[in-house]
């Protein structure tokens, strides 16, 4: 081995200015991903997030597919199980009493210190590479070519019950008045198409959990909760591959 | 490819059906529906009760229909497959396994599965047809699918090429069945290889609705579409045994020797492919051990949990090692054994495809995130109704098969 010696007294001084900001994003990744793997792979850093919710990280940074790109971020530890946004969409959607659209798990952990239960609500993640959309035989349900929602046209609906099954989120039901599945849509139909800028669950929210709004618009909330590196934010279920557009965060 | 093979035999499948309706044909029909009404009276016993059967079940499905499927039947949002779809895949399986198995004999030539031929495409149509009656029911808008398959396909989806090659296979096996009634051997092979060749294409993609899944990692992968063919052939050996078996019961005859002969060909591969199924089921269960939470769960629960008496009982016992052990005893002389062994494989079998239907489904989807009603797997048990209509559907078959034995005169060959 004929490693060079360092002279630590004639040794330059390498101001952090020097770091070009190019540098530091990379250094902050190689940090993110690596807590991400760390603590276990349940938690990921928002950079393995990034590219496992879109194709690739440049795709995700230069340009969405859709406008708007519908989306959410749930900032679950502010959620109290009030239900007023299951209540909101119950409303909104005409949703029956044996179905829902859109649900709040709850987690306890009865070991953990201080806090033991956590609310985690849940409804269509609207992927981009949605299953059940690739698994409806009549096209009944497919992703809207504008906004990216992913709709039902209850007409085609045959009722074979395949897209609820393909579903990781469990987010479809059949609904008996409509004689077939049913499942959140953003509340497009509802409240989107006719001007208003909110789902009925994120109007209804008094806890600020559900932020809805167009991703690829850069001064919107969704937006910018997403691209900043300070907290991590996740999806669920990101095994599966089906590249959702709801998110998840704390704090 | 199928569609290329028959349009070269058209004009001879013209002339074949306008000679079907020659007076000696339709005198021949006679002469054998005259027979069948001098059938003895433990058969006529028996057809009442099949139809007995299929009559009470159709009115408990059109009561199913009426108050609402998801008051009726025993599935829910989580577990939306029950008892209905594990039954139609148990029907389009024995369907296509008995087309696969026949077709050795009256599409590649193979003398010695040849006796088997016509009883075989015969049951397969009426198999497949007891599938789709099932499913009908189980289908929330039936006549809304038979519609927009056709203006609105999505040629992503396996349900839309299972459905659209089972419509064609059921055809083109109800095409062979009747050219193989005309003594129409040649368009008898064009249609029996056409048959074959949707009737693999589906089956598979039966297998592949459950194996594209990846949401679900109990069924997610290559296995499933395989396994479904192979699985499918073990099905056909064991129906072509239980039904040549009982034909010549109730015709009341003994084989000949190229019937014993096919018999114990069958037979043979049947233990064959019943070693095979052992071993795709060891290899299934050793790899889903090292697996997700989720998964390794339900792969606990059928060996030890909720699901272990249907798996020890009715799958490895029932299913697999009694009937492998029968064949081999057999030495595939003696038929009465076989016949057991084969009709123990056909309950096994049936458990089988509930097993894997319900399975996949009993894991939660947030099962892996520790949500409280997530942490364990789902319950599900069929209901009245859902079991009336899977008897409603064996009621077809042996209806069908018993009246077919009479029509057709035991199915009897003329190819040598």
């Amino acid at each position: 081995m004929n490693l060079k010696k360092i002279d630590l007294e004639t040794l330059k001084k390498e101001d952090h200015e020097k770091v070009s900001p190019i540098e530091r994003r990379e250094f902050l990744k190689i940090g993110l991903t690596i807590g991400g793997i760390f603590a276990g792979g349940t938690i990921l850093s928002v950079v393995s997030n990034m590219s496992r919710v879109f194709a690739s990280p440049e795709e995700f940074s230069e340009k969405y597919p859709y406008k708007p790109h519908y989306s959410m971020v749930i900032r679950q530890d502010k959620c109290i199980d009030c239900e007023r946004c299951l209540e909101a969409c119950a409303m909104t959607n005409d949703v029956p009493e044996y179905g829902y659209r859109t649900t709040i798990l709850e987690k306890e952990v009865l070991d953990a210190i201080g806090q033991k239960k956590e609310f985690i609500p849940v409804l269509c993640n609207h992927c981009n590479n949605p299953p059940c959309v690739r698994a409806c035989p009549t096209k009944a349900t497919y992703k809207d070519k504008k906004t990216g929602i992913v709709m039902m046209e209850y007409g085609k609906c045959i009722g074979c019950k395949t897209c609820v099954v393909a579903c990781p989120y469990n987010a479809r039901y059949f609904n008996e008045k409509k004689h077939a599945i049913d499942k959140c849509n953003f509340c497009f139909d509802t409240r989107l198409s006719k001007g208003e800028k909110l789902t009925a669950c994120a109007a209804a929210c008094p806890a600020g959990v559900r932020i809805f709004g167009d991703l690829s618009d850069a001064n919107s909330e969704v937006y910018k909760l997403i691209h900043q590196l300070a907290k991590p934010v996740w999806a669920l279920r990101p095994e599966v591959g089906a590249k959702p557009n709801v998110f998840y965060m704390k704090g | 490819m199928p569609n290329e093979v028959k349009s070269a035999g058209v004009s001879e499948i013209a002339k074949g059906l306008a000679r079907s309706f020659d007076t000696s044909v339709v005198a021949g029909w006679y002469s054998n529906i005259v027979g069948f009404l001098s059938g003895s009276k433990s058969y006529y016993v028996l057809l009442a009760l099949t139809g007995l059967v299929v009559f009470a079940s159709s009115m408990a499905a059109l009561n199913a229909m009426n108050i609402g499927y998801r008051h009726a039947y025993g599935v829910t949002r989580e577990i939306p497959w029950g008892l209905l779809i594990s039954t139609y895949v148990f029907f389009v399986v024995t369907s296509t396994g008995l087309c696969i198995v026949s077709s050795i004999g009256h599409v590649f030539g193979i003398k010695d599965f040849m006796p088997i031929a016509k009883r075989s495409v015969f049951l397969s149509v009426v198999t497949i047809f007891a599938g789709f009656t099932v499913i009908f029911f189980d289908i929330e808008n039936p006549f809304r699918m038979a519609l927009y398959n056709v203006i609105s396909p999505n040629l992503t989806s396996n349900i839309w090429w299972m459905g659209t090659l089972y419509g064609a296979y059921m055809f083109f096996m109800a095409v062979e069945f009747v050219f193989l009634l005309l003594e129409k051997h040649r368009l008898a092979v064009y249609a029996g290889l056409s048959g074959l060749l949707s009737g693999i294409a589906a089956h598979s993609n039966l297998g592949a609705i459950f194996g594209m899944l990846h949401a679900r990692e109990y069924w997610y992968g290559p296995y499933m579409p395989i396994y479904f063919i192979l699985s499918a052939m073990a099905s056909g050996c064991a129906a072509i045994i239980f039904f040549t078996w009982l034909g010549y019961k109730v015709n009341n005859e003994r084989m000949d020797k190229p019937m014993e002969r096919a018999m114990e060909v069958v037979g043979k591969l049947c233990t064959l492919l019943l070693a095979v199924i052992m071993f795709f089921t060891t290899w299934k269960i050793i790899t889903g051990l090292v697996a997700s939470p989720g998964k390794v769960e339900a792969i606990r629960a059928l060996l030890t949990g909720s699901y272990a008496f249907n798996f020890w009982l009715f799958e490895v016992l029932t299913g697999l090692a009694a009937p492998f052990a029968l064949f081999l005893y057999s030495r595939w002389k003696n038929y009465d054994m076989m016949f057991i062994a084969s009709l123990l494989m056909i309950i096994g079998i049936f458990v089988m495809r509930y097993d894997l239907v319900v399975i996949g489904q009993v894991v939660p989807s947030f099962h892996d995130i520790g949500a409280k009603g997530a942490l364990h797997l789902l319950p599900y048990a069929p209901s009245f109704y859902e079991i009336m209509i899977v008897a409603g559907g064996i009621g077809i078959v042996a209806a069908a098969f018993l009246l077919g034995e009479k029509i057709f005169s035991g199915h009897k060959s003329e190819i040598h």
